[in-house]
């Protein structure tokens, strides 16, 4: 299964997202973007390896976390970026900024403010892929927060008794926003719950691409041969505060640090090296790009218009 | 012309669209075998099967996310509700969700989605199967709202809602579902956004929804034996609302009373009357009036509930307010 081809894609992949997001942090702290960052930093390792799982047509819907979801769907580093400027060029033409983004062509149907507020409507994107068999699979990600609220248990329960082609992916970043799990919920592992509804649960080391993508895969290829939904738990962990300017008083340095050593991108490279699928001066060339490709979005989100004001009073109804 | 029930009408319409439209599918609780809590789908479970005409649990979250789901990858769902007090079970998907992300995302999707649900007191149903909450959404930029008061509007009406490629509330009245009608057999749509004149008249203009539309009717028979002439607008959809037939009228009577079954406070009364204050002041000749359910959950005692709720007596004293 890994080649060369394959390796360089999800190492990219999650550079991409590492990168895109030192960056948006960066303009955020200068005040250049406006509006709200939740940073993905850490977590890169679970949006890559369940997006490379998926076939192009497939379903994504994502969360206030979003940009690593959008980015390995592959969508447009420039729209995005403009997007976060506020500009016309953006995908929501400035309407919604880092909460919302979407791209319908490439099967993202948007990320979400609400927390958990996504899991219903992207089971209902599963939904209608299978009344019109379109074969896609639909991809809901969420957090471990998210997994409380009724919307999940709801959404759950119906895409079960429907036999929905739906896989539920909790990235499992140990904390609600500012709460850690162990007083947000009596469990350790969230995938448990999937017993509770009559699925399958699952559990990946989020910060291990490989085994995210392995366990993603199994249960895409379950949704798609109609054999059901999947609840998988990636345990992750979030390097950054729950938003940009977070003051973090519920966890220590030192823990955060802890986590650091088992860094997903760094991991990965190692292994690749390792097994000689890719060398370090073909990653240095491929992060050089991405860097490259970073700073030419930028440039278009500062130099993009604004949308005419008269655009929001505009489209409320098709 | 056949008479029908304003059920029938509304079970043709979606027996049609069943028939015609494969992206067209039902989904709410009890519509399958039962045919619904009220009747509307009776027969369709059986016709279509489980895969068109959906049971689904007892999950309003589930029912509206799922609606807007698949509507936004090109399904036509027809979400029903069993009682409008059930909506807000469903707050977030109707409010942050299904109202919201055509625009949000930057038209990128369309959402042609139904959702029928019921209102209105008058079976002692009580506090949480009994309100008239047609107000609320109206508020949400996001939704179209429809609300027919006869057989006739209700099969036109849904035809369009179907149609329709933006999110469609459609609330149906329970006191009105076995009130028969003309309606024709072939189908016709009714286009949102264009009021009927249920009677014409030049002394007065009632503005009224739902069955305070035929409360409004008897009163204005009484009123003409007065010798007062009541003209009665039914706007048909809240939104988009037609206020050019309503301003037309009240060029015409120089007075307006507001009728409908959702409390007074912040109703759909209140809008009607800051428009018409807005926009045809130099046309009036009293104060504008409205007329509403009490500012308090229904009770169930029938004398409390019909204390509450207008009826004719109440609507007869404000117009006449308004006349002498």
């Amino acid at each position: 299964m890994m080649n060369k081809d394959f390796a360089g894609e999800m190492l990219t992949t999650m550079i991409k997202i590492r990168l895109f997001e030192e960056k948006a942090v960066e303009l955020f702290a200068a005040k250049e973007l406006p509006g709200w960052l939740h940073s993905y930093i850490g977590e890169e390792a679970v949006a890559t390896g369940v997006c490379l799982a998926l076939n192009p047509g497939d379903y994504i819907s994502s969360t206030h976390r979003g940009h690593g979801h959008c980015i390995a769907k592959g969508v447009s580093l420039k729209a995005m970026m403009a997007e976060l400027y506020g500009k016309k060029t953006g995908y929501c033409h400035g309407r919604g900024g880092s909460m919302h983004i979407a791209d319908f062509s490439k099967g993202m149907i948007g990320a979400n403010g609400i927390v958990g507020g996504g899991i219903p409507v992207a089971t209902g994107a599963a939904l209608g892929s299978k009344m019109k068999k379109m074969g896609k699979v639909s991809v809901c990600f969420f957090g471990d927060g998210a997994s409380n609220q009724g919307a999940f248990h709801e959404a759950l329960n119906l895409a079960a008794v429907w036999n929905l082609p739906a896989v539920y992916v909790c990235e499992n970043n140990l904390f609600a926003e500012t709460t850690p799990q162990s007083e947000h919920q009596h469990i350790n592992d969230i995938a448990q719950r999937a017993v509770a509804y009559g699925m399958f649960g699952d559990i990946a080391d989020g910060m291990n691409v490989l085994s995210v993508y392995e366990k993603a895969k199994l249960a895409a290829d379950r949704a798609r041969n109609g054999e059901g939904p999947t609840l998988l738990e990636c345990k992750t962990y979030r390097y950054r505060g729950h938003w940009e300017g977070d003051p973090q008083p519920y966890r220590t340095k030192k823990e955060i640090e802890e986590w650091k050593k088992k860094d997903p991108i760094r991991a990965f490279q190692q292994y690749v090296i390792e097994n000689r699928l890719l060398t370090e001066s073909e990653i240095e060339k491929a992060t050089h790009d991405i860097q490259a490709e970073i700073d030419e979005a930028v440039v278009y989100g500062r130099k993009s218009p604004l949308a005419d004001v008269q655009e929001a009073v505009c489209s409320l109804f098709v | 012309m056949r008479q029908i029930s304003y059920r029938e009408a509304l079970h043709e319409v979606l027996d049609y669209e069943l028939q015609i439209n494969p992206d067209v599918f039902l989904l709410g609780e009890d519509i399958g075998p039962l045919g619904g809590a009220f009747g509307v789908t009776t027969g369709l479970w059986q016709k279509y099967g489980n895969e068109r005409v959906r049971n689904t649990p007892l999950s309003e979250i589930a029912i509206v996310g799922a609606a807007t789901g698949a509507a936004s990858v090109g399904m036509r769902p027809v979400a029903e509700i069993m009682f409008c007090d059930f909506l807000f079970v469903a707050g977030d998907q109707l409010i942050n969700q299904t109202a919201k992300m055509r625009y949000m995302f930057g038209d990128q999707c369309q959402l042609p989605l139904v959702i029928r649900t019921v209102i209105g007191a008058g079976q002692s149903a009580a506090a949480q199967h009994s309100q008239s909450l047609e107000g609320l959404l109206a508020h949400i930029p996001g939704f179209k709202s429809v609300i027919p008061s006869t057989p006739y509007d209700a099969k036109g009406l849904l035809k369009t809602a179907i149609e329709d490629n933006n999110p469609v509330l459609f609330y149906e009245h329970k006191s009105l579902y076995n009130m028969k009608g003309e309606v024709p057999e072939e189908m016709y749509s009714i286009p949102f956004g264009v009021a009927d004149v249920k009677r014409k008249g030049k002394d007065v203009t009632v503005i009224a929804t739902a069955e305070m539309v035929h409360k409004s009717l008897r009163v204005a028979d009484r009123l003409q034996k007065e010798g007062i002439d009541v003209e009665i607008i039914d706007p048909r959809t809240l939104v988009p609302l037609d206020m050019d037939t309503i301003i037309n009228s009240v060029k015409k009577t120089h007075k307006a009373v507001v009728v409908h079954e959702a409390h007074l406070s912040y109703g759909p009364g209140a809008e009607i009357v800051a428009r018409l204050a807005d926009e045809a002041f130099d046309y009036l000749d009293a104060p504008l009036k409205r007329v509403g359910a009490k500012d308090v959950p229904i009770p169930m005692a029938p004398h409390l509930e019909s204390f509450v709720i207008p009826q004719e007596e109440d609507i007869y004293k404000a117009i006449k307010s308004v006349v002498d």
